[in-house]
């Protein structure tokens, strides 16, 4: 799970935390006079390193809360596995009754699925339970997550991690995997190169489409529904091959939130099949691009957001 | 296709299973050492050399939404903290009280970092907590009564690791620390206890211990005692008192516990409506309960404050309710039996002097003075 690493580690970079101010370096205490003064070290930890070092011990916490029930732990993997496979499972009986989809055949929507839904399984894993940000609120439990030295959003995003959301990512491998070994796809090195390039992509903007919508909690917090639209919903329009929507909704997909960089405009470079909107030769590559720009708008989403909950109190 | 619901099998960690609704109340504290002198007014307004905790005048609005109809909304502005100016000297303990929704919480939450004021000037140990918040955290500790940062599922140890961790607390301090706390707290049958095991007063004393692990300057508590029983709030009491004596450790503490501040505090600070209504040594604030009993009577309905004999009288009015003073040595019969022949009684009670009754009482003694200005006391 290489990937899983990278994303998440370039993702919260992008998305470093706001409300902490300029540098999380402790300064010099104050003089104390009486009391013998805890050994602060005048170290200066980055909001990143800082972010990804506390994400790695509180989703930690929850690895090792969820092997306390096992029996439930490997119940709800499997189970999240099946659930997913069936998802595609239904894709398969529909090619049963026709040839292809939009001109598609089975291997490559099974490469443009494979794609789309392991990019989301990264993203699902490291930053998947950020929907319950609205019920912390309400609870105040939000609150004791602000009273910690360490960045708010790695907080909220490993909250309630749970590693049996590796099944989907396994049933998305599976699936990509079909994919590639059965398209029909002169393979160059640049085609090659794209592949992680991409996944890791799609697993940042999906991250980025996390995060902003859990900034979208501070404004409405039981706005978890509404992420889980953009999110799950995007995931399952990528499924499908492109020209299956009309133009609007590719244009909304391609230009307006980019989830098209995802796997459409790259798929459709790798296995050589016309884009719908007749995007430039380099379009295909600009994954990374549109990647790093959602993660710096969902950054600066978040931090609008954090800042609107420390005024309002809400 | 999604496919993952809520959390599995596992509970909900971080915030236990008593995530109650939104606590409270906060408290502010901070004495010097053990004999932390009383400061009544004249100690304020000199020179704050050794100020810890300083607010000067802050103050905290909120535009309140309301839904007032189908897509009509009502705005309105709540001064949830008021022009409040304090400060707490390092080791000061003090205590923290006021009535529900009197701004305690939000105080706690700037003196946080968690709010950040709408104005006014804020500073817990030369540092502004709203802009550096995360820096901040190495130095305080907060303890939310009615809400557990241990986690759930985990032996409660597991939970001080992740505080080991989290903040970076050096080896031998975090074993030292731990040891100490261990004994006092008396968790060593304890550790390795799923804390969804543990009772409501050994887990307090848990979260107390986690909250102190990093060496904390100042030591935030809200209702650290409720809902405890007898021993656990004698427990916790006397490790608060060892804290303040031998560690001087700022606490600041928020209660509806009066015997709290009586075993705990030499400082009360009192709130309401955003304002600072008393603070001063416990004394003051005792004697000023003491003196009076207070009869609380709830009428069928709305009226004007009952025509009281004197020299009990109304001191405060709210719907049906209302609150009469009375001195402690007289009868509540002579009372009682006039207001039940005139007026539409359906119910009473009596209160000894609490900390409800010295606020309605300094109602009735400052009138609209209270609300003209800073925090004066009552001696």
């Amino acid at each position: 799970m290489d990937e899983t690493g990278r994303a998440t580690g370039s993702g919260r970079g992008a998305l470093s935390e706001a409300g902490g101010g300029p540098a999380p370096g402790r300064g010099p205490v104050a003089a104390r006079p009486v009391l013998p003064g805890p050994a602060r070290r005048p170290a200066v930890f980055s909001p990143f390193g800082e972010g990804v070092r506390v994400y790695g011990l509180i989703a930690g916490m929850w690895v090792r809360s969820a092997m306390t029930y096992r029996a439930s732990f490997l119940l709800t993997a499997f189970g999240n596995l099946l659930v997913t496979g069936l998802d595609f499972v239904a894709l398969v009986l529909m090619f049963s009754q026709v040839d292809s989809l939009a001109g598609w055949t089975l291997p490559e929507v099974a490469f443009l699925y494979g794609l789309s839904a392991t990019a989301f399984g990264i993203a699902d894993l490291t930053f998947g339970s950020m929907d319950v940000l609205g019920a912390r609120m309400r609870d105040g439990s939000f609150d004791t997550l602000l009273v910690r030295p360490a960045p708010v959003l790695a907080q909220v995003a490993a909250d309630r991690f749970a590693l049996r959301r590796l099944g989907r990512i396994t049933q998305a491998v599976l699936v990509l995997a079909y994919g590639l070994l059965r398209v029909d796809v002169d393979w160059t090195a640049a085609k090659v190169l794209l592949m992680p390039v991409v996944l890791v992509s799609g697993a940042l903007i999906f991250c980025a489409l996390f995060t902003a919508g859990a900034a979208f909690q501070f404004v409405a917090q039981d706005a978890a529904e509404v992420q889980n639209a953009f999110t799950y919903g995007g995931t399952t329009l990528l499924q499908y091959p492109p020209g299956v929507f009309g133009k609007d909704v590719v244009r909304g997909v391609t230009f307006v939130l980019p989830l098209a960089f995802v796997n459409w405009v790259p798929g459709a470079y790798v296995l050589g099949r016309p884009y719908p909107l007749g995007l430039p030769g380099w379009a295909a590559f600009a994954p990374p691009v549109v990647a790093a720009g959602c993660c710096a708008l969902a950054g600066l989403a978040w931090r609008a957001g954090l800042r609107m909950y420390r005024s309002t109190g809400s | 296709m999604a496919v993952d619901g809520g959390p599995g099998g596992a509970a909900d960690g971080i915030t236990g299973g008593a995530a109650g609704g939104r606590t409270g109340d906060g408290a502010v504290g901070g004495p010097e050492g053990a004999a932390s002198a009383v400061r009544g007014d004249a100690a304020r307004g000199g020179p704050s050399d050794g100020a810890f905790i300083e607010l000067d005048r802050v103050e905290k609005v909120f535009d309140v939404r309301r839904r007032t109809g189908f897509l009509k909304r009502e705005r309105r502005r709540v001064r949830a903290v008021d022009d409040l100016s304090f400060t707490v000297a390092r080791g000061e303990t003090v205590g923290y009280i006021g009535p529900n929704g009197a701004g305690k919480s939000t105080t706690i939450k700037m003196l946080t970092g968690i709010l950040t004021p709408s104005g006014g000037r804020l500073r817990v140990a030369g540092i502004e907590p709203s802009r550096e918040r995360t820096r901040l955290a190495q130095r305080i500790g907060v303890v939310f009564g009615q809400r557990t940062t241990l986690w759930w599922d985990l032996p409660l140890v597991d939970s001080y690791r992740l505080m080991h961790r989290m903040y970076r607390i050096p080896d031998a301090r975090y074993r030292a620390n731990l040891d100490r706390l261990v004994e006092h707290l008396d968790l060593g049958p304890l550790l390795d206890t799923p804390v969804r095991q543990l009772s409501l007063g050994q887990r307090m004393r848990g979260d107390i211990a986690a909250a102190l692990l990093h060496d904390p300057e100042v030591l935030y508590l809200d209702e650290p005692t409720i809902g405890l029983d007898v021993i656990s709030k004698a427990r916790v009491r006397d490790f608060l008192r060892e804290l303040r004596d031998e560690r001087g450790t700022t606490v600041l503490l928020t209660t509806h516990d009066l015997q709290d501040i009586e075993q705990l505090c030499s400082r009360v600070m009192v709130i309401d409506h955003g304002r600072l209504m008393y603070d001063g040594p416990l004394a003051g604030l005792h004697e000023a309960g003491e003196s009076e009993r207070i009869l609380v009577v709830d009428l069928d309905r709305e009226l004007p404050p009952v025509d009281a004999p004197a020299p009990a009288r109304v001191v405060k009015v709210e719907g049906p309710r209302q609150w009469l003073a009375f001195p402690s040595s007289v009868s509540a019969a002579p009372l009682v039996a006039r207001i039940a022949a005139e007026y539409p009684l359906v119910d009473l009670s009596v209160r000894e002097p609490d900390i409800e009754a010295v606020i309605a009482r300094m109602y009735a003694g400052q009138g609209n003075r209270a609300a003209s200005r800073p925090p004066t006391s009552i001696a």
